[in-house]
């Protein structure tokens, strides 16, 4: 086990490298670069003729590292982020790290609450569908996820809302408050959108504990498992259930993806100030080291997702380990 | 040859009538995008000065939107975007992804492991957040929207594509075409890409439903398709999300366009998947 853990945490490096230079190259190919804003921003661009020199503007560019050669400005990045330094924004001069830290927490929780409510939703509903196959609850739960999966979440976003305000005259709290400051607001800004998502997600987790369980309640040791006169709760949730696992396991890691897309939707819909709204507003802004953060950040973490999911598949099947 | 065309649909007709039926729906909205002028009955962009914000009528069959606009018009013009964004970026990433997989799952060795690599990296990045930051390092707009999206596609064509080709490297009538001094290229494009085809054509069809979800993402978060062209996730994002409280069809009819294509697309994506590829019939549809 061993082994195979340090395997895949080298196999990691190579991994971590392309995605820093990607996103470092991907960032500095951006038009227009942000002194151009800058300036426009002020009023100083195109306001009035010498309102702004190119000195003045070659003094910025330097000082803000912009004059550097890439290579360079890709090792003074790394070196940086290493010692937990991301820069500072461009715009405010904040440091990125702390923008990041302040994006974070809102985000994360808004996936682990919407990942928890898939979860809870999916292997119930894949369960019952795989073994009551073609009958009306199958088709009830295949058409419920059909609807998840059809349905762009930032329209049930919408539509939810709109249902809200009319049918029930309710609002969504406008303000964000951290869920240590006043869990009971926090949890009402975050549950609709969590539901939402989680709705969205648990859809193809349920298609797949669906095709997995279908799939190993037809081998034999679940005939056996009949044969020996188990009642269905054993044969299902302790035989069955157990081996079609790993498969579902896979889609948690594919869903990270699906995931932080859909929280950039839901924290523009609901105001959330998490990353996904961090990373449109940094975009329109061509704040670059805020967005190289942001895709760093996210991207970091679905690599160790990965590698969390792969070392799992160790831990739950003992044939993946010697392979 | 036509004629074998024409039995082989109605196989899949009588076999799978739902994906039939989707498959149809599909080429349905192609007619649509391709002679949306005369089904559209109104220019998407023409303003109807004093209609704004009416309810469906015989005049508006879906009503009008913030500035006086008929929505059937702007649903019709933007099944063109839909049509544009489920063919081409997923037909280009496809044949990439096809190419690159089955070089790398055949030759094996240092390349395969360097597009391993890269695959691992380029997977890494969250789709919606990698579209984002390319439609922003190259302006929206619809080219844009295209090549982002053909670009979230490639690695997932590749994976699939390698695990195909693996065992087909291996498999007893390659060794045999080996032994016969059969050339790489022979071997490639003779006998392992024909039983490819299937699996590339499945997921070809199954990405059809994700591109144009990702482009109406991109579209509603504003980074997508510009006006004055009209996309379905363009329409519900500004102004027009702003009067959904007085004028609630501004905003169902783009999401049950969405719905209805992305359905047919899932639907006959999987059953191309069941009928092409019997080891999974009937485990999933």
């Amino acid at each position: 086990m061993q082994t195979y853990i340090a395997k895949r945490l080298l196999l990691v490096l190579p991994t971590l490298f392309l995605v820093t230079t990607v996103t470092f190259l991907l960032v500095r190919a951006m038009p227009g670069d942000v002194l151009m804003a800058r300036l426009a921003e002020s009023g100083l661009l195109g306001s009035s003729a010498g309102g702004f020199n190119d000195a003045e503007r070659e003094a910025l560019r330097e000082r803000l590292g912009l004059n550097d050669p890439l290579p360079i400005q890709y090792v003074k990045w790394v070196g940086g982020i290493a010692t937990g330094d991301f820069g500072e924004s461009l715009w405010n001069n904040q440091p990125v790290a702390e923008v990041i830290g302040n994006a974070l927490p809102a985000t994360l929780q808004l996936g682990v609450m919407a990942l928890a409510l898939a979860w809870l939703l999916a292997l119930p509903l894949g369960i019952i569908s795989a073994v009551r196959r073609n009958t009306v609850r199958d088709y009830a739960a295949r058409f419920i996820t059909i609807g998840g999966i059809v349905l762009p979440d930032f329209w049930v976003g919408v539509i939810v809302i709109l249902l809200l305000s009319k049918v029930w005259n309710y609002f969504p709290p406008l303000l964000f408050v951290g869920l240590f400051d006043d869990p009971r607001a926090n949890l009402e800004k975050l549950i609709i959108p969590a539901l939402i998502l989680g709705f969205r997600l648990s859809a193809i987790g349920a298609r797949m504990t669906r095709s997995a369980m279908l799939e190993v309640l037809g081998s034999d040791y679940i005939r056996t498992a009949w044969a020996k006169g188990l009642n269905e709760r054993s044969v299902v949730m302790r035989h069955a259930l157990r081996n079609s696992v790993l498969p579902v396991i896979t889609v948690l890691g594919a869903q990270l993806s699906i995931l932080i897309g859909g929280t950039v939707i839901m924290e523009t819909l609901f105001v959330i100030p998490g990353m996904g709204r961090l990373a449109i507003t940094s975009v329109t802004a061509r704040d670059f080291p805020l967005i190289q953060a942001n895709v760093l950040v996210l991207s970091v973490f679905v690599v160790f997702a990965n590698l969390l999911v792969d070392i799992s598949y160790g831990f739950v099947d003992p044939r993946i380990r010697y392979s | 040859m036509l004629a074998l065309w024409s039995a082989g649909l109605v196989r899949f007709a009588r076999r799978q009538p739902v994906g039939a039926a989707s498959g149809a729906v599909l080429v349905a909205v192609v007619l649509i995008a391709v002679f949306a002028p005369t089904v559209a009955r109104y220019e998407p962009t023409q303003v109807f000065r004093g209609e704004a914000l009416l309810p469906p009528s015989s005049s508006h069959w879906l009503g009008t939107d913030d500035v006086g606009r008929d929505v059937w018009a702007r649903i019709i013009f933007g099944t063109r975007i839909s049509v544009t964004v489920g063919l081409v970026p997923v037909t280009i990433a496809v044949l990439l992804g096809w190419l690159i997989g089955l070089t790398s799952g055949y030759f094996g060795g240092w390349f395969d492991l360097l597009v391993q690599r890269v695959i691992d990296a380029w997977i890494a990045f969250p789709t919606l957040i990698l579209a984002i930051t390319l439609a922003a390092v190259m302006k929206p707009g619809i080219q844009n929207v295209l090549i982002a999206i053909t670009v979230i596609f490639i690695p997932g064509a590749v994976r699939v594509v390698r695990s195909v080709t693996l065992p087909l490297t291996e498999s007893p009538f390659v060794e045999a075409a080996r032994a016969l001094g059969a050339s790489h290229t022979r071997i490639l494009l003779r006998h392992i890409l024909p039983n490819t085809v299937a699996v590339v054509l499945i997921i070809g069809s199954i990405s059809i439903a994700g591109a144009i979800l990702t482009e109406s993402g991109l579209s509603f978060l504003g980074i997508g398709i510009q006006p004055p062209t009209t996309s379905w996730g363009q329409m519900l994002s500004g102004s027009g999300r702003a009067r959904l409280n007085d004028a609630p069809w501004i905003g169902i009819a783009p999401g049950v366009a969405i719905g209805i294509v992305v359905l047919a697309a899932n639907l006959f994506g999987d059953a191309l998947r069941d009928h092409l590829d019997p080891r999974l019939r009937g485990r999933d549809a």
